[in-house]
């Protein structure tokens, strides 16, 4: 399945600076049609930067990016939509590109907002949001999603739906996802690829291999502590609170 | 009363209000008042340029206007300074470059009030067909960079990852903007095009469902304005400028009134 025809974007080793200071470097990392690849790593370890890089939004300033796909769709982190636009759930999801109204009913039915349609974007709650975010991704049927953890503020019921959904998008259409994501349980169970950041790449692999990487357990050893047994490992660095590296 | 310069007035000022429509839109969800405000004060920059070199007012100013308009997002990315710290320095210096000139230009007699507050009622007949011609082909290419423009608008981000090319949109939409203030300058004045632009578009918001509702509304409280507020300048002997923008006010307060809940209350 992982031919090279097949691929939807390659990152190599690529960096981008900041005021002087890398944000991130060394990212390398490859997307394919149908495989979901996913972004683990604590707070400002480079997650969205690195989803930024490849929708390039962010310019790189070392190593090099190729895209074989422009048929993008985003789902951003934070969002806010200024009062003095009206703005209803329908003029959003045609933001970029054109929709039949069957195509934009259909998508907010699978996330369950059809019911906003001709609402005011601002009258939803946080959560019914974030799932019109995924849907208006979701309707341009792209061949590349890019979600930067999509289920925030979505009830414990409805996360597990938006999972299950956005797995089958990606069988479906036959897409490949990027996706960010704090739900360990869902990165370890669902993807097939997994990357963890911390500035650079601590590890990646395939679930059941990067779940026994020290570099993972470093980061992540005390929630998963329950699921794992102990593993004694070495590890050849150490990061500081500001995510640098001392050896 | 109807005489030939006061129809020729109404033609021009109704050209004016409908372009101003749409960017006076755009100008309220971009934030961009007080950058419009810059453009504005750059215009008077732009007239004492057309007395220098013996142009055409209206292109001098949307030259002019274009160039602080561009000077003003290059800065943005190039300094660290804010923008609205931005705006006010090149604002107040190129009024301040402009007034100079005008001592200089003591030669020429200058009509400050009419620069300053608008002489609409001194309208001729090559104006009109500028500000029509001017003003049909900023809707022209608002129509075709609408699409990349109001998803940049709506999320910079969303639509630079989907490829709609927002930075180009933007430059365009600072071009066109210079456009506006030099075709309505005649009109209003330096001092009050920002207010043309923006007080039927917050007017048309409070009642507003979407968009495109809002751009109608908007156009048609701006050309309400300019009919209102020209027959007042006839009648009262006030410059056309501030009566259109009053005129402007007034119907931005009345759009305030809860009428739903006025007839809640009633029955």
């Amino acid at each position: 399945m992982l031919n090279q025809n097949n691929l939807l974007v390659k990152l190599n080793n690529a960096g981008v600076k900041k005021n002087n200071k890398w944000l991130v470097k060394g990212v390398s990392l490859e997307i394919h049609k149908g495989q979901i690849v996913t972004l683990i790593g604590p707070n400002g370890s480079g997650k969205t930067t690195t989803a930024k890089i490849v929708l390039d939004i962010f310019k790189i300033d070392e190593g090099e990016l190729i895209k074989n796909t422009n048929k993008l769709a985003y789902v951003p982190q934070k969002i806010a939509i200024d009062w003095t636009l009206p703005l209803r759930v329908f003029d959003f999801m045609t933001l970029t590109c054109k929709l039949k109204i069957s195509e934009i009913e259909d998508a907010l039915s699978l996330t369950g907002v059809v019911g906003h349609l001709y609402n005011d974007i601002r009258k939803l709650s946080g959560g019914e949001f974030q799932r019109v975010l995924i849907a208006r991704a979701i309707a341009k049927k792209p061949e590349l999603l890019i979600l930067d953890e999509p289920v925030q503020g979505v009830d414990y019921s409805g996360e597990i739906a938006l999972y299950n959904l956005i797995k089958k998008i990606s069988k479906d259409f036959n897409c490949g996802i990027l996706l960010i994501s704090h739900d360990l349980h869902f990165v370890m169970s669902a993807t097939d690829h997994v990357i963890c950041l911390n500035g650079h790449i601590c590890c990646s692999g395939a679930p059941s291999v990067v779940s026994k990487n020290p570099a993972y357990l470093e980061l992540f050893g005390e929630r998963t502590s329950s699921t794992l047994s102990l593993y004694e490992h070495k590890h050849d660095h150490t990061h500081d609170s500001d995510g640098s590296i001392s050896k | 009363m109807f005489d030939d310069f006061f129809i020729r007035a109404l033609i021009a000022g109704i050209g004016v209000a409908i372009v101003a429509g749409p960017l006076g839109c755009l100008v309220i969800w971009r934030r961009l008042s007080y950058f419009g405000d810059t453009l504005a004060h750059s215009a008077l920059l732009g007239v004492t340029f057309a007395y220098s070199f013996e142009l055409n007012a209206s292109f001098s100013v949307f030259i002019i206007s274009a160039v602080i308009g561009l000077l003003l997002l290059s800065l943005q990315k190039r300094t660290k300074l804010p923008g609205d710290a931005l705006l006010g320095i090149l604002s107040h210096a190129s009024l301040a470059i402009g007034l100079v000139i005008i001592g200089f230009l003591s030669f020429i007699r200058i009509d400050l009030m009419s620069l300053l507050f608008g002489d609409i009622l001194a309208v001729s007949l090559q104006e009109i067909l500028i500000i029509w011609a001017g003003g049909f082909l900023i809707l022209i290419i608002l129509f075709f960079i609408w699409k990349s423009l109001f998803a940049a608008t709506v999320n910079y981000e969303l639509a630079a990852a989907e490829g709609m090319n927002p930075d180009r949109s933007n430059l365009i939409f600072t071009i066109l903007l210079a456009g506006v203030i030099a075709i309505s300058i005649k009109m209003v004045g330096v001092l009050l095009i920002t207010g043309l632009l923006l007080i039927p578009a917050a007017m048309s918001r409070n009642f507003s469902k979407g968009p495109y509702q809002m751009i109608f509304f908007s156009a048609i409280g701006g050309v309400l304005s300019v009919i209102v507020g020209l027959f007042a300048s006839l009648e009262f002997d006030i410059a056309s400028g501030p009566a259109i923008i009053t005129v402007a006010l007034v119907f931005f307060i009345l759009s305030l009134i809860p009428l739903k809940k006025m007839r809640a209350l009633q029955k």
